[in-house]
């Protein structure tokens, strides 16, 4: 058990360790998406993650949110051991944002409900009213700052949004309650390259305002490059390659994929990486 | 024609106390998004509840409070099937609702219980439709029982609690996302949901003066019936929660004034079940026709979400 740091101790916000998960074990199925996998974020890290299909990219997201039982090993969020807790009380440090828009809103439901679903997590959800005006000039502000037009639509349901819309929207749930970690689960990879890059933006911008801690994964070799401070690549369930600092500024798309071919003696074969 | 319209006011009685039971269905069907077919089976514990109660010699207030409680310990047990014991929400409902009709056959220890309105002291009888004062009405007494239900739910789902619980039925993953317990959530409306059915079982055993271990069958297709229709006629008008829980009751009241007419214009009373069930099919089969073969490409304007 690691003591949680009081002195000005840069601390480590996410601790994987020696994480292993195999699906449908004993079956013609049989996949072992989790290999020993081990990662330590420190506060404030803006971690890319590529990888290629089955990498484990995603399985290793929905290891910290608790979306199933690990088979063994450990998550740690800011010192606090979460790996027996259900998703439900883990999405107290968490937000995150998923690959499909449709997931990350509830459609029926208007944008200010939303939010304020959002602006409740982790607290008990008592018998007061769902929401309250301070909230909704705090959301109309707030929305206001996405430049999508959106402050003039609180009361608009969700499912009549676009899906960057909803991805914008989605984000600013994510970190409406100020989270531990902030999970992006290639969340611009289902929308169209011009409205990928502005939620993009968004994201840094989200990030840098609310200095998040994060962990995006991405398809897009340039904007795992382009964004946060270090990169991950993912193979066989565990990682294969970690580079940060400098070195990460000067890598470029061609160094990824020789490391990656270096490491996994595999071609990276996966077309949309290659298409950026 | 004269028997038509002396059938009415029994007509619209019967509409408001379904009316009630479909207020419940909704909480499952529309809000939770579960079809939960306990209903069938809590009708009649509702009604058998509040019967023997009645005869044992409580008043009516405490035994529909009674009826209520053990609706919604019926509504407790399809939730444990299907959130604890992971059991798919239709068979869930199925399960119960055929524990339900022995525990109904035990509670009233026979088929069916009578209870003769001249010896108790209802809250409601079809005996009370006309020619008593307005107070003593059963048209009165259901609309103000159905106005302060609506209003407590519009209350209950407006709160952060009822809010979670919406979201549940939304898309759950998003919930759990948010933090919210979705299961406990399903359980919750499970439990309110087979209350209010239980409650509009103790009207309706009231009501026609007996509780019958048969009365509950095809209830969830009565009160669909009476969510499709109201949502067909009010849908476009009728936005707001509140108003939507309107148009179910509306929806009920129709259905029964259909009913009548059906009736009778002679049509054979043993065919009413499968022409109830042939009407909600065809609703429900409607939208899915229309958008699987006459699709029109969509016209969706803004930032496309499928690039």
């Amino acid at each position: 058990m690691r003591v949680p740091l009081t002195g000005r101790v840069v601390a480590a916000m996410l601790e994987l360790k020696n994480i292993y998960k195999t699906f449908n074990p004993g079956t013609v199925n049989e996949k072992t998406a989790l290999d020993n996998l081990s990662l330590t974020l420190n506060n404030g890290d803006f971690v890319t993650v590529i990888g290629g299909n089955g990498a484990g990219k995603s399985t290793m997201l929905n290891a910290i949110c608790g979306v199933f039982k690990l088979d063994s090993g450990s998550v740690v969020l800011d010192g606090v051991d979460v790996t027996k807790m259900p998703e439900f009380k883990r999405a107290k440090f968490l937000g995150r944002v998923f690959q499909d828009p449709m997931m990350g809103t509830a459609a029926q439901m208007q944008i200010d409900e939303n939010l304020a679903l959002a602006a409740r997590r982790g607290a008990s959800r008592t018998l007061k009213w769902g929401i309250t005006k301070n909230e909704r000039s705090r959301y109309r502000v707030l929305l206001a700052h996405l430049g999508l037009g959106l402050e003039d639509r609180l009361t608009s349901k969700v499912g009549l949004l676009s899906g960057g819309q909803r991805q914008a929207v989605t984000l600013l749930m994510a970190s409406l309650k100020q989270p531990k970690l902030l999970l992006l689960d290639e969340h611009t990879a289902a929308l169209d390259p011009k409205t990928a890059a502005k939620v993009l933006a968004l994201t840094k911008q989200i990030v840098e305002e609310n200095s998040l801690t994060t962990l995006m994964v991405t398809h897009n070799m340039r904007d795992a490059i382009a964004y946060g401070n270090r990169l991950i690549m993912m193979h066989d369930g565990h990682i294969i390659l970690d580079i940060s600092g400098e070195d990460k500024k000067n890598l470029t798309v061609d160094d990824l994929l020789h490391e990656f071919t270096k490491a996994s003696g595999e071609e990276f074969a996966n077309d949309r990486a290659l298409l950026t | 024609m004269l028997s038509l319209l002396n059938s009415m006011p029994g007509a619209v009685a019967q509409g408001l106390i379904w009316g009630i039971m479909a207020i419940g269905l909704y909480i499952t069907y529309k809000v939770l998004d579960v079809a939960d077919l306990t209903v069938d089976g809590t009708l009649c514990t509702g009604g058998a509840v509040c019967v023997m109660m009645m005869l044992s010699g409580h008043g009516v207030g405490v035994s529909m409070l009674v009826a209520f409680i053990a609706g919604m310990c019926a509504g407790l047990v399809t939730g444990v099937f299907h959130t604890v014991m992971g059991i798919p929400a239709i068979l869930a409902g199925i399960l119960t609702q055929l524990s339900l009709y022995s525990v109904n056959l035990k509670i009233m220890g026979k088929a069916n219980q009578a209870l003769n309105v001249r010896n108790y002291d209802l809250l409601v009888s079809m005996q009370y439709n006309r020619n008593t004062n307005p107070l003593n009405n059963t048209i009165f007494i259901v609309i103000i029982f159905t106005v302060v239900l609506i209003a407590v739910l519009y209350w209950f789902f407006g709160t952060e609690a009822g809010s979670g619980i919406r979201a549940t039925g939304c898309n759950e993953n998003m919930s759990r996302a948010q933090g919210i317990n979705t299961n406990l959530n399903k359980v919750i409306g499970l439990v309110l949901s087979n209350g209010i059915v239980a409650l509009s079982g103790s009207l309706l055993a009231q009501y026609q003066g007996f509780a019958d271990v048969q009365m509950g069958r095809g209830a969830i297709v009565i009160g669909l019936a009476a969510v499709i229709i109201g949502e067909a006629i009010f849908g476009k008008v009728f936005r707001s929660f509140a108003l939507h829980l309107v148009s179910v009751t509306l929806g009920a009241i129709i259905y029964y004034i259909v009913y009548q007419v059906v009736i009778w214009r002679g049509i054979d009373p043993d065919l009413l079940k499968m022409l109830s069930a042939i009407v909600v099919a065809v609703f429900l089969a409607v939208p899915y026709i229309r958008t699987t073969y006459f699709a029109r490409p969509a016209n969706r304007k803004g930032g496309g979400g499928d690039a």
